[in-house]
């Protein structure tokens, strides 16, 4: 059984008829698995991921066939045992380390704090497995850093102590999102080969939530690509990359500056993601898509499975490889 | 021949200047925050020390010395340093032990409003539905009316006093504990880090008063020295009204309000008590803007 299962989850922000914000979404991510999601800022991505922890309040409203994970069904959750959960089993690293940890404490205390919660232990003991996970986050120093408060760190380092603080729990499923977006990019790599470190290390499930495509090749072993809200393909790593099903998955590769190495203007795709108010009756990219076709406008197409992955298309691309 | 360089360990949590001392070099800079505190530490001392620093009883009366200007006037007498009032009480015993009443109506009343206010911000910042507009339709209403005004009001309800003038004191200024709490909070419930402990299963007790509060805490402290301030001009102002403590206790305002039938005859006994809290606000006011400095990351270094 997946660790991770999630089917027809449905997110809105307003009343029942209100424009979904993800759009019956199906996700499984098996222990030891890398799963990216990527697509533009508004596809979904965090919403996916806040839904799945509980974190969207009024007015939002979550609905979903199954939400299950580790075997629970995180809907039927009370709050309680929802927060026994999420934290140790469960756990999450932001965008923007800068924000992501209490200025008013310091970095020692706030490891502590999870460690003392969730894994009952000791002033001492907690101090001690603090320093270690410090250390494992490959922070020099450790134990003078302890004492440090967020602001006396480097986003880079505010970052592994937001890792580190993740770990604490020894998580089975490790959620990224955008770990990467506000650092630099030799701290970006850094970060990437550290995530991916513990994630082998503890066979932890992991999900990464990204617009870096590079970053995704290199690391996961499946992607969904996510356009306004709905899973538009799912795929194998490499087969995805290299033989596109889906129009919208080809035009975010396209669109990587390196692929349009000697052109006068970089490879974009026209227009905005659909709004509230201007959704397409069809498929939702048919506005948009170089390949449309008349029956792309009145119809919307399913997640179907094509020769080498689920998309959402009538005219998938690449078929004809075998 | 090589010669090998062992790295030296430094601590590295030696090379962080601690908080107080990082506070202090940024307050320290500023030269009339300095000098409203050394002020304020004078003020302190007389009221902790008052009937050891008077000279005489504050209520006293030397019907021999009535109206005496002070010492170094023409017919000023070296007993009474600053001269005594219309019924031969020694004016700087009196302005001591008001120092007293001062401090301590400025204290507890900001205590007053501090507490509440802090409770009454937190829970309109966190429950932005109904709870926390009804809060602050209630704010708005008590700012729609001048303070002074309802100050007094609130006296004639209870009838003057002590007490009764700290109430008064404390429901004025709570307000603006109140708006800049919500604010501060709802600000701060944006941040990822409060993502992260509600994600850590950090409770509502928790996340209001461990997680959050705390990081509201440098615009309230800011706030609290300076109504401390505007606390003793109020209880001042309720005293030069009649409404504020009641003679023959000595108290800054009351002082006032008795000595202005001799302003022409004799300044002293008017400007002194006026002087002081001139100047005891004034030096509040000072040091609040220090701290605000000090505090304040986004004003650091920008003087």
């Amino acid at each position: 059984m997946s660790l991770l299962e999630i089917k027809n989850l449905n997110v809105r922000f307003g009343d029942k008829n209100a424009v979904p914000v993800v759009d019956g979404l199906d996700i499984t991510v098996d222990k030891g698995e890398v799963l990216a999601i990527v697509g533009e800022s508004g596809s979904g991505k965090s919403v996916t991921m806040m839904a799945l922890m509980g974190l969207i309040e009024h007015p939002g409203i979550v609905t979903a066939d199954a939400l299950n994970f580790d075997g629970k069904n995180m809907l039927k959750l009370s709050n309680r045992q929802r927060r026994q959960i999420v934290g140790k089993d469960l756990a999450m690293v932001f965008q923007d380390p800068m924000t992501a940890l209490n200025p008013s404490y310091t970095v020692g205390f706030q490891i502590e704090e999870v460690l003392r919660l969730h894994l009952k232990m000791s002033g001492k003991q907690a101090r001690a497995r603090a320093i270690e996970l410090l250390e494992k986050v490959e922070i020099p120093g450790a134990a003078s850093r302890m004492n440090a408060y967020p602001h006396q760190l480097s986003g880079g380092m505010s970052q592994r102590v937001a890792i580190a603080m993740a770990i604490a729990g020894e998580p089975k499923l490790l959620i990224a999102d955008e770990p990467t977006t506000a650092l630099d990019v030799t701290i970006q790599a850094q970060i990437m080969d550290l995530l991916l470190a513990l994630q082998k290390e503890q066979n932890m499930g992991l999900v990464l939530i990204t617009h870096d495509l590079a970053v995704v090749a290199e690391t996961a072993q499946r992607v969904c690509v996510m356009y306004a809200g709905q899973a538009v393909e799912v795929g194998q790593v490499p087969q995805l990359f290299d033989i596109p099903a889906h129009p919208y998955s080809e035009a975010l590769l396209k669109a990587i500056p390196e692929h349009s190495l000697g052109a006068a203007r970089l490879s974009t795709l026209p227009g905005i993601v659909p709004g509230r108010y201007d959704r397409p009756q069809g498929c939702l990219l048919s506005p948009r898509c170089p390949y449309v076709q008349e029956n792309c406008r009145t119809q919307r197409p399913a997640l179907d499975p094509k020769s080498h992955s689920l998309a959402r298309c009538f005219y998938p691309l690449n078929q004809e490889v075998a | 021949m090589t010669t090998l360089t062992t790295p030296v360990a430094v601590d590295q949590s030696l090379l962080y200047p601690s908080p107080y001392k990082e506070f202090w070099h940024a307050f320290s800079r500023n030269k009339g925050a300095v000098a409203g505190l050394m002020f304020m530490l004078l003020v302190i001392f007389c009221a902790i020390f008052a009937p050891w620093v008077a000279p005489h009883n504050p209520s006293e009366q030397y019907r021999d010395f009535l109206l005496t200007p002070p010492a170094w006037l023409e017919g000023g007498q070296i007993q009474f340093l600053l001269g005594t009032d219309e019924l031969g009480r020694d004016l700087l015993s009196r302005l001591i032990n008001g120092s007293r009443l001062s401090l301590l109506i400025g204290l507890s009343s900001v205590v007053m409003s501090l507490i509440p206010g802090i409770l009454m911000g937190l829970f309109a910042g966190f429950f932005p539905r109904i709870l926390g507009p009804t809060i602050m339709r209630l704010m708005d209403i008590m700012l729609a009316l001048p303070s002074l005004l309802l100050a007094v009001a609130i006296v004639a309800i209870l009838g003057p006093g002590l007490i009764n003038t700290i109430i008064a004191i404390a429901v004025v200024s709570l307000p603006s504990y109140v708006r800049l709490t919500r604010a501060a909070v709802m600000g701060e419930l944006n941040r990822d880090y409060v993502t992260a402990a509600r994600l850590a299963g950090a409770g509502l007790p928790r996340l209001m008063f461990v997680t959050v509060l705390p990081n509201c805490m440098a615009p309230l402290i800011v706030q609290a020295t300076l109504s401390f301030s505007s606390a003793i001009l109020d209880a001042a102002a309720l005293g030069f009204l009649g409404l504020g403590v009641q003679p023959p206790t000595p108290e800054w305002g009351t002082m006032l309000a008795s000595a202005r039938d001799y302003i022409e005859r004799a300044w002293w006994v008017v400007s002194l008590p006026g002087l002081t809290i001139l100047l005891s606000v004034l030096a509040i006011n000072l040091m609040g803007d220090g701290l605000r400095d000090a505090l304040d990351p986004k004003l650091k270094n920008a003087a």
